[in-house]
């Protein structure tokens, strides 16, 4: 499944800073970052139930805020972008 | 690892530099500013080419989760392979062997394999014929027809060594249409048939050259994939003779390596003073013929190409890669058949 994760990580302080590396380290074992904090992610049920938990782990419920979208079949695939945007490939061979 | 269908990681920027970062692999390629971050979940193999540094760290994750890493020298030669503890390709090596013994199933791969290059040597005849002058033209096109019959009787040839008869005859017309086509610089004699070991002309020198590069990046192919190179099903099997890498190959010669053959001499890249020869009469490249071929075949390697099957283009390094993995599939009894690549442009 194609899904869409942005996170608001509270840093106004050093424990949230710390937080929001560990939330972006922790999305970047899951998906590619297209924005500061937002990934697109492909994954199973299996993978997103993990993801969710540790992400869980991680945040402070009372200041952060994670918004996961799943979107259509290939929906990432379909992405208009503008600026310096670039569309990436997630079912491809990686050729770099 | 996830069920999501997972891909390959390929590496040839020279200089580039991998490192493990939690469950990610970080990519620093020269020249970039950006790194790449890549999810080791999305990848199921990483396969690096010549100068390419991974960290300990991602070695020994992708050893610990069974992810294979490949490692080919610069110019596609299989140098290692490392595939972690579980793994091993035995099954798939069991089933080739398994195939090679049933009579039918070899007989269709190799059947196959013999379309696919007929097929593709009929592409190059038909391409090259438009520029050829009006009688040789003519040439050409009967060759070509004549080459469309021979894969008909492909279909209803009742053994392998009928086959291997079809595949001669057809090799022969190929290079009898060939020869129309070259147009090579002042003091190459003209192409007139195939001749090996040795080849005792600069054409046939230069053909034997192009076909070592080819059979040496199917070879990695093969092994990358984790197929026994030497148990072929058209070349069968004999000792120190790479039987499936002839077998993968015959679909790219007239492709990649007769085609640019053709561009190499037509455009006078090669001339007479890059060709040299020996005593008891075989002919080679100098260095220096040798050095502008490898320069024109790394290039080639980069040049992308249709693939009707994955729907999508490939460089054509890596066309090997995708067949010999299509055969694996076949011989797994994932896919019904083996599908020669075929060239569409």
């Amino acid at each position: 499944m194609d899904l869409l994760l942005t996170y608001d990580v509270d840093t106004t302080n050093a424990d949230g800073a710390r937080r929001l590396r560990r939330v972006a380290k922790l999305c970047e074992g899951y998906g590619l970052r297209v924005q500061k904090s937002v990934f697109e992610i492909v994954t199973d049920e299996a993978d997103l139930l993990r993801l969710l938990a540790r992400i869980d782990d991680i945040i402070n419920a009372e200041r952060d805020s994670i918004r996961i979208y799943r979107l259509p079949a290939g929906g990432l695939a379909d992405v208009r972008t503008l600026g310096i945007a670039q569309v990436q490939s997630h079912r491809d061979d990686l050729v770099l | 690892m996830s069920l999501e269908l997972l891909n390959t990681l390929y590496v040839q920027t020279q200089g580039a530099d991998l490192r493990l970062e939690e469950d990610s692999v970080r990519v620093r390629l020269p020249e970039a500013t950006a790194r790449r971050v890549l999810p080791l979940r999305r990848i199921d193999a990483i396969v690096v080419y010549g100068h390419v540094n991974l960290s300990t760290e991602l070695i020994t994750r992708c050893a610990q989760d069974a992810r294979s890493i490949t490692w080919m020298s610069g110019g596609g030669r299989f140098l290692g392979r490392l595939d972690g503890a579980v793994r091993g390709n035995v099954l798939l090596r069991q089933a080739q062997h398994r195939a090679l013994a049933d009579e039918s199933v070899s007989l269709e791969i190799a059947r196959n394999v013999v379309a696919g290059k007929i097929r593709n040597s009929r592409w190059i005849i038909l391409r090259t014929a438009r520029d050829a002058a009006p009688p040789a033209r003519e040439e050409m096109r009967t060759v070509a027809a004549t080459l469309a019959e021979k894969i008909d009787t492909v279909a209803s040839a009742a053994d392998v060594d009928t086959l291997r008869g079809i595949e001669g005859d057809s090799a022969r017309l190929h290079f009898a249409a060939f020869r129309h086509a070259l147009r090579p610089a002042d003091g190459i004699p003209p192409f007139e048939r195939r001749v090996r070991r040795p080849p005792t002309d600069p054409v046939n020198a230069l053909l034997s050259y192009l076909y070592g590069m080819v059979r040496g990046m199917v070879h990695g192919a093969a092994e990358q994939v984790g197929l026994d190179p030497y148990v072929g099903y058209l070349h069968g099997i004999r000792p120190a003779k790479p039987g499936l890498v002839l077998d993968l190959m015959e679909e790219f010669r007239p492709v990649l390596a007769d085609r640019l053959a053709l561009t190499l001499l037509n455009r006078r890249q090669l001339r007479a003073e890059h060709f040299e020869e020996l005593a008891g009469g075989a002919v080679q490249l100098t260095e220096d013929g040798r050095a502008v071929v490898i320069r024109e075949w790394q290039e080639a390697r980069q040049q992308l190409w249709e693939h009707g099957l994955a729907g999508r283009s490939v460089p054509a390094g890596l066309l090997p890669v995708m067949q010999a993995r299509l055969l694996a599939r076949h011989l797994r009894g994932d896919l019904p058949g083996y599908l020669p690549w075929k060239v569409t442009a």
